[in-house]
């Protein structure tokens, strides 16, 4: 009974790092049409500059409040990241999707490869408030504080990504555009303004999922983007285009199965099982949980 | 009178496929003009070239004036903006968001939204703002389509096909409506049923293999029985009485209107073609 407490709240907290990436990624995608391979470099750019705010900046530190200045920190350096990612480079390529991946990927090679020249290519031990070394036991089971956070701050940014969605003028012209985009404009509305604030909203939750990821972790690696990225596309694809729900739904599903497969099952046979689910979500269902339906 | 809209050599050419070749026509500054011809062959282009909406790998030529302002080139926001209505073929109304949210996007910073003259015209959408627009039938999607213009002030209003897969009760009513919008706005229109086009237009283009073939007045092409049919390739439209001494039309000869009465000089005539 224990096991499976801990497995289900660290399978959450695996989701809650999942759906921080996807989330923004299925807004980009669902608005813009991008395929933003770039994305979790903006994971690697918050993880860093959280970690290097720790260390450096004033004001800012590894507990308490200093943390919280940290992670702010970070946050504002993989919004700022995402924001000129899309003016200087993917603004001149929208409607030429393989120019787009090719400067995405190229993107986040040179990105990773920029870190691990500037820290080195192996993981670093991440300042991180003492708190989240401890775990509080929930019904017998001992939870890793650190993944609590996790599955506390999806919730938050959950919250927030769908009150801006529901109330607020962009968040009806993210919404419509995420069916018809050419129809927003149609209507007088300059929609690529609301592409840069999708990378922005998508930027700032990825440097977030670093932050707090690293901190999880314990370590900070430049590498850690890269393969957080490989299921936030699983994630975004299962939940559907576009739809911020959907992924929350979606994460939730594949941090749940990674878990349980790779206890109960043989190490790695998570990861197998996840790529099964996507097959099956793909035949069954093409466009996702909540996807928008590709012909309406 | 002037003009609102003049289209002059306008060509269209998209992958590698030249849709519009060289079209020049004029829209009158009041009332109903109406956008003719056989499936396929470029009017939905013209309309969607006009507010530039032409795909990526379009290449869109020539130039189209409303009033002073040249369109070509500009972006479609900025066009819509300045006072150019668009209503799609098939409503493309947003499916997932409520009537109110339909209408509240196409509100704008500085500008009052006109609720009440949208509301006069279809209380049905004030019953139903709280309704998703995906959940509406295919006349209320129409309705809203067209309410969501009308929100803002409007110097011309493009509109496509209004009718197409509504049943003939519904046909009436959107037809019926823009009748009375067409009081107050020009309206450029694509429509292929020609009972709404009778009630409807008072001036035509026709257009055949990306050109001009005629212009003139949209009661008389419609009068002329034969000349609908070469133009159109339909019969005498529904419930439509030939009018007397028309049937010495030659058919087949796609000619200028003599009775085409705001046509720019050179603009929409193309004998023998």
């Amino acid at each position: 009974m224990d096991a499976v407490i801990l497995l289900t709240l660290t399978g959450l907290g695996l989701a809650a790092l999942y759906f921080l990436v996807a989330s923004g990624l299925s807004l980009v995608f669902g608005l813009a049409d991008v395929l933003n391979f770039a994305h979790g470099l903006f994971l690697g750019v918050g993880a860093y500059a959280t970690w290097w705010a720790a260390g450096n900046l004033p004001g800012a530190g590894s507990d308490g409040f200093g943390f919280v200045v940290a992670v702010a920190f970070g946050v504002a350096a993989g919004t700022l990241m995402a924001v000129l990612v899309e003016l200087v480079l993917i603004r001149p390529l929208y409607s030429r999707t393989i120019e787009q991946v090719l400067v995405t990927v190229g993107l986040s090679l040179a990105g990773v490869a920029l870190l691990q020249a500037t820290w080195g290519a192996d993981a670093r031990p991440f300042p991180r408030p003492e708190w989240t070394r401890q775990v509080t036991t929930i019904l017998g089971a001992q939870v890793p504080n650190g993944g609590l956070l996790l599955i506390v701050a999806a919730v938050l940014v959950l919250a927030a990504i769908l009150a801006f969605l529901q109330w607020t003028r962009y968040g009806l012209i993210i919404r419509a555009g995420v069916e018809n985009r050419e129809m927003v404009t149609a209507l007088g509305i300059d929609v690529r303004k609301a592409f840069t604030l999708v990378f922005a909203i998508g930027g700032a939750a990825a440097a977030l999922a670093g932050a707090l990821g690293s901190v999880y972790f314990g370590t900070v690696s430049p590498q850690q983007g890269g393969s957080l990225l490989i299921f936030a596309f699983i994630v975004v694809v299962i939940g559907g285009m576009g739809s911020v729900v959907g992924s929350a739904y979606a994460a939730v599903a594949v941090g749940l199965l990674q878990q349980f497969v790779n206890y109960y099952g043989t190490s790695g046979l998570g990861d197998i099982c996840v790529v099964a689910l996507l097959a099956v979500v793909l035949l069954l269902r093409p466009q996702g949980i909540a996807g928008k339906v590709a012909t309406a | 009178m002037e003009p609102i809209l003049a289209v002059q050599d306008l060509s269209v050419r998209i992958a590698g496929l030249h849709i519009l070749q060289g079209v020049s026509f004029t829209v009158a500054p009041t009332g109903v003009t109406v956008l003719l011809g056989r499936n396929g062959v470029g009017k939905t282009t013209t309309l969607r070239a006009l507010v530039g909406l032409t795909p990526r790998n379009g290449e869109v030529r020539g130039t189209v004036r409303m009033q002073t302002q040249t369109l070509l080139g500009q972006p479609t926001h900025r066009l819509v903006r300045g006072g150019l209505g668009y209503v799609p073929e098939d409503r493309c109304v947003f499916a997932g968001l409520t009537v109110a949210e339909n209408l509240r996007l196409a509100e704008r910073r500085g500008s009052t939204a006109a609720y009440d003259r949208v509301f006069a015209l279809f209380p049905e959408l004030q019953r139903r703002s709280r309704q998703r627009a995906g959940s509406l039938s295919g006349g209320q999607q129409q309705m809203l389509a067209i309410g969501r213009v009308l929100i803002n002030d409007n110097r011309l209003l493009l509109v496509d096909e209004p009718t197409k897969g509504l049943a003939p009760k519904v046909v009436t009513e959107v037809a019926e409506v823009l009748a009375r919008v067409a009081e107050s706005v020009p309206v450029l229109l694509v429509e292929q049923n020609l009972a709404v086009v009778r009630r409807l237009a008072r001036d035509a283009v026709v257009l055949a293999a990306g050109q001009v073939a005629w212009t003139g007045d949209a009661q008389r092409l419609l009068a002329e029985t034969e000349l609908t049919r070469s133009l159109l390739g339909v019969g005498s439209a529904e419930g439509h009485h030939t009018a007397p001494g028309s049937s010495h039309t030659a058919p087949g000869s796609h000619h200028a209107a003599p009775g085409s009465h705001h046509a720019a000089p050179g603009s929409g005539r193309k004998d023998g073609h």
